[in-house]
């Protein structure tokens, strides 16, 4: 069968899409955790510097962009991001119910791009874009939640366009540069951002 | 270790409960303290929550080790709105060039801490009395979310401890083959990606065969599953659901009644 | 009972250029129990996917027939069962009992009716808990058992069992086996099973049939006909055909100590008993010494703590020459001392080309550039690795990434080497090749310690034999 009848488009999910983005909802839990002890001591540090905070938003944003950028479906960022975020509250995060919210809003904003391209077009600049998209709409979101009372242009808006940039970097391309990496690996092979890799 | 330690028996009140209907209590709770950006309306939610708490069953040690770390948590962000609040209105508390904390943005500051603290407990409420097992099945039966998603994030879940596991391995490996990160922060970032790859590639692979070992016991034939469990909605998680929406509508009355409810903008 | 049919059958999987079999014909009779054989990549496992449908078009290109009882194999799919390798991706559910009510759910059985027949299908693999038991707490061989009781649940027709027992311990494979006698004697099920260890489960057939490369049929007929006129030639493409003989590869003297360990010990927090107590032991140029001992008796923390990997609550590791202990060396250094090889190789791997792995430890430890070279030549001309010295490292089968992470801890030329479950799950041809190439390592007097459930393995290579029990060695078992 020639590589056409490999879904491209949304469409009916396979349980491996499901599981592919469950799965890496779960791993990104395991990897957040090990991310606190690279920075432990950093965080409350980096509170009383919100503008620089945002620089390393990227990082929790990898999940929006990445799912959507392997099994390519509507829905993949969202429901991986969302799930990303039940974990960490499963594993007891303080945010509650909010971080699942926040996990919901960031998804939806990377989904957005992904949408914008009719889930057809998954290149360098959509990834990038759906990274910054995450980031704006996650940090709108702790703006009104956790900092209503900053400076709007001293703070406020520094904060998110620093992490929009991070989401753009870290997120957008970083993701894409883990599937170029996986690619060679084989593990892509039933998804179609296997089918960029030469047959073998 | 990325597991913790339960904060009540299964014979408790709270981990007798529809998950559903305690995550909609929750969520109900927790959204008034979001949706409210006065100080008055998350005291009182908090309070509420705290009267409820005996009923629950919960135990109280392993709920305040819980939220041990909640208290710097909730005392940061007080902190840091009140010393960058955009306005400083009433008396100033403290005054060093641009850090400046006044009365008013003391007030504020306090208003977010005690949403992060409803947030929080409300949180532990349902997040840390809840099988995943159950959320699952409730959420098929009460609200009719489409299984495989469902099913298929908590055959996901179960591999938690097998990931952190195997974060370890892979990080003891690197160590054998002379990669460390020592106190070089680059170093540390690389070999943090490094980990991090390994670890997705071995997850995606995971993946793959637990969706091939659910196809095989017909996971995708299609059929309407039936339910081994039953997960039902009673007449106390009715209760349950009416008190949150009962509580929340009280606490904003009451700070309206007093003049001093604001929303978030 | 079904009837199985393939009919001129070929798949090629998506993104394969090769087909993975090609022209399978091939019949087996309702209730007839089969063995399958044939060499690693044969198709094996592609031609059961098949039977199980789990071969859909989306996931490569078919030729030919799939047959059950006549129609093709997707339609029948609920009604055959397969059980895998691996038995953590196997289970679904967190609890023991909701694990084999999950295929009865998906048959849509009437809720009054799944809790029986779960009950029976547990009564029927001896598993040995409640059904609320979680998952979690049971060991590989329960674990697989208790899948082995979903596939049965469901009443297959069809029960196939991709090397069931291949990531088993020998407890738990002999357990796997023992529920398999028990739970195919009361079924009339057609079975096809395949499995490189072909010895144990000779007594469950009644039918061979052995596979050559791209899924030709070599011989077909009862086991001990085939195995009689094919044993040597199925050896040799790594079948363990019983009576075949193990090689012995004895060991020159030995030399001096090239490590040493003292009182080792390590408690995990929280722990009702040290995971090591106390091990001491001396582990001298030249010589292999094997760790063996149950399931949890420590081995593998042994192994850490010999590294340098983990800091022990008490005790030392040291190496001749390096007056600190090994776990405060910094890695670099390590990697040159002590050479650590992991159960599963992928962990290890830190490049994405096979000869960028070699040459990382040499880099690593400063080497200059041709001497790197030099050495990578050499470990990949000698461990036959040359041909896929540009692949990436992730997609080598389980033999050649296994070599590879032997070769990558020996690239920078540490004097020991630590080995953990070096044979598990392979076939007797990579066995074999294993073997050979840790009796040269060690001849040529680097020292070795191999943590190994593995009889066969130790009797070949080991010098002495370190036994564990509950953390402590027990002694005396020197020989
Ligand atoms: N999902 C897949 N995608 C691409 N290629 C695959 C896939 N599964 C198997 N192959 C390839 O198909 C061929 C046959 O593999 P298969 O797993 O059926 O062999 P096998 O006889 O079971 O081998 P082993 O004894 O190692 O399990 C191999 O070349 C393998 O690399
Ligand atoms: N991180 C940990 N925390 C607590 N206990 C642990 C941890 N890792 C291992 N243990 C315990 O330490 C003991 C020794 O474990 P180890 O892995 O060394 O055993 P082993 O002999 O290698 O077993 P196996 O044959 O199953 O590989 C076991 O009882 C195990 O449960
Ligand atoms: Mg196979
Ligand atoms: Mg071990």
């Amino acid at each position: 069968m020639p590589d056409s009848t490999l879904p491209a488009a949304p469409g009916r999910w396979r349980t491996v899409d499901i599981l592919t983005c469950a799965v890496l909802a779960v791993a990104f839990g395991v990897v957040f955790w090990a991310w606190n002890f690279v920075w432990a001591g950093m965080e409350p540090v980096l509170k009383f510097l919100p503008p620089l905070a945002g620089v390393l938003y990227g990082l929790w944003l990898i999940p929006a962009v990445l799912a959507p950028l392997i099994v390519r479906r509507a829905g993949a960022g969202v429901l991986t991001e969302a799930l990303a975020a039940t974990v960490s509250a499963l594993l007891g995060s303080f945010w509650g119910v909010f971080v699942v919210y926040q996990g919901l809003i960031q998804g939806l904003g990377g989904e957005l791009a992904f949408a914008a391209g009719r889930y057809r077009r998954y290149d360098t600049a959509i990834a990038a874009a759906s990274g910054a998209l995450a980031a704006l709409f996650a940090t709108l979101f702790d703006v009104f939640v956790y900092y209503p009372n900053y400076d709007l242009w001293t703070y406020q808006v520094p904060y998110v366009a620093f992490a929009m940039v991070s989401g753009a970097l870290v997120a957008g391309l970083g993701s894409k540069a883990l599937v170029k990496a996986m690619l060679p690996t084989g593990v892509l092979d039933r998804f179609p951002a296997g089918r960029e890799r030469a047959r073998i | 270790m990325l597991t913790l330690a339960p904060v009540c028996g299964p014979e408790a009140a709270i981990a007798r409960a529809n998950p559903v209907a305690k995550l909609a209590a929750v969520a109900v709770l927790s959204t008034t303290a979001l949706v409210a950006a006065d100080w008055l309306t998350p005291l009182l939610l908090l309070a509420a929550i705290a009267v409820a708490l005996p009923f629950t069953g919960i135990r109280p040690g392993p709920l305040a080790r819980r939220l041990r770390w909640l208290w710097l948590a909730a005392g940061t962000v007080v902190l840091v709105n009140a010393v960058f609040a955009a306005d400083h209105t009433g008396t100033l508390l403290f005054d060093a060039g641009p850090l400046r904390i006044s009365t008013g943005s003391l007030l504020a500051g306090t208003a977010i801490g005690l949403r992060v603290c409803v947030a929080a407990t409300a949180g532990v409420l349902v997040f840390a009395t809840t099988d995943p097992t159950d959320l699952a099945d409730a959420l098929n039966q009460q609200l009719k979310t489409p299984p495989r998603f469902t099913l298929g994030a908590l055959a996901a879940l179960r591999l938690l401890p097998l990931l952190s596991a195997e974060w370890r391995h892979i990080t003891t490996a690197r160590r054998a083959r002379g990669l460390e990160g020592g106190w070089n922060p680059l170093r540390r970032l690389r070999l943090f990606a490094s980990t991090m790859f390994t670890l997705l590639v071995g997850a995606i692979r995971r993946a793959g065969r637990l969706a091939a070992a659910m196809d095989a016991r017909g996971f995708d034939s299609g059929i309407p599953r039936t339910h081994a469990r039953d997960q039902r909605m009673t007449p106390p998680d009715w209760a349950l659901l009416a008190a949150a929406f009962l509580v929340s509508a009280a606490a904003v009355a009451c700070s309206t009644a007093l003049g001093v409810f604001t929303v978030v903008v | 009972m079904i009837k199985v049919e393939f009919r001129g059958f070929a798949w090629r999987h998506a993104g394969r250029r090769a087909q993975a079999v090609s022209d399978v014909d091939l019949r087996v009779e309702p209730g007839e129990r089969v063995l399958l054989l044939g060499p690693s990549g044969s198709g094996k496992s592609t031609l059961l996917a098949a039977l199980a449908g789990l071969l859909t078009a989306d996931s490569g290109e078919q030729d030919g027939d799939v047959l059950l009882d006549g129609r093709p194999a997707l339609e029948l799919q609920p009604r055959v069962g397969i059980l895998f390798q691996d038995p953590e991706t196997q289970l679904v559910m967190a609890r023991s009992g909701d694990d084999v009510a999950f295929g009865l759910e998906n048959q849509a059985v009437p809720p009054d009716r799944i809790w029986p027949r779960v009950h029976r299908a547990l009564d029927a693999v001896g598993f040995p808990y409640e059904p609320s038991r979680d998952t979690h707490a049971l060991s590989g061989g329960e674990q697989q058992r208790l899948a082995l009781a979903g596939v049965l649940a469901r009443r297959p027709g069809l029960i196939l069992l991709d090397e069931p027992t291949a990531n088993l311990d020998p407890e738990g494979a002999e357990a796997i086996r023992e529920a398999l006698r028990s739970a195919l004697a009361d079924t009339e099920a057609t079975m096809i099973v395949i499995e490189h260890r072909v010895a144990d489960l000779l007594d469950l057939v009644d039918r061979v049939i052995a596979l050559g490369p791209g899924g030709t049929l070599i011989a077909d007929g009862p086991a001990e006909k085939v195995l009689a006129e094919h044993g040597d030639h199925l050896a040799a493409q790594g079948v363990w055909v019983p009576g075949a003989p193990v090689p012995r590869r004895p060991a020159p003297a030995p030399g001096d100590t090239a490590l040493r360990g003292e009182g080792l010990t390590l408690v995990h927090p929280r722990a009702d008993r040290p995971a090591l107590d106390g091990v001491s032991f001396d582990l001298r140029a030249g010589e292999l010494l094997a760790v063996t001992g149950p399931n949890g008796s420590g081995k593998s923390t042994l192994a850490l703590l010999a590294g340098g990997l983990a800091a022990p609550t008490r005790g030392r590791a040291t190496v001749p020459g390096e007056p600190r202990p090994l776990h405060r060396l910094p890695a670099r250094r390590l990697a040159t001392r002590v050479g650590s090889v992991f159960q599963d190789p992928e962990h290890q791997f830190v490049t994405a080309t096979v000869r960028d792995e070699l040459a990382f430890g040499p880099r690593q430890a400063g080497w200059p550039k041709d001497r790197v070279d030099a050495r990578v030549s050499e470990l990949l001309e000698r461990l036959r690795l040359a041909p896929l010295a540009a692949a990436n490292p992730h997609t080598l089968s389980g033999g050649e990434a296994r070599r590879l992470s032997v070769a990558g801890a020996l690239a920078a030329a540490p004097g020991v080497l630590l080995l953990d479950e070096p044979t598990f799950g392979q076939d007797r041809r990579t066995w074999g090749e294993l073997v050979d190439l840790t009796a040269d390592i060690r001849d040529e007097g680097t020292a070795l310690l191999a943590v190994t459930h593995d009889r066969d393995f130790a009797a070949a290579l080991a010098t002495r034999e370190l036994v564990l029990d509950a953390g402590r060695a027990r002694e005396g078992e020197h020989r």
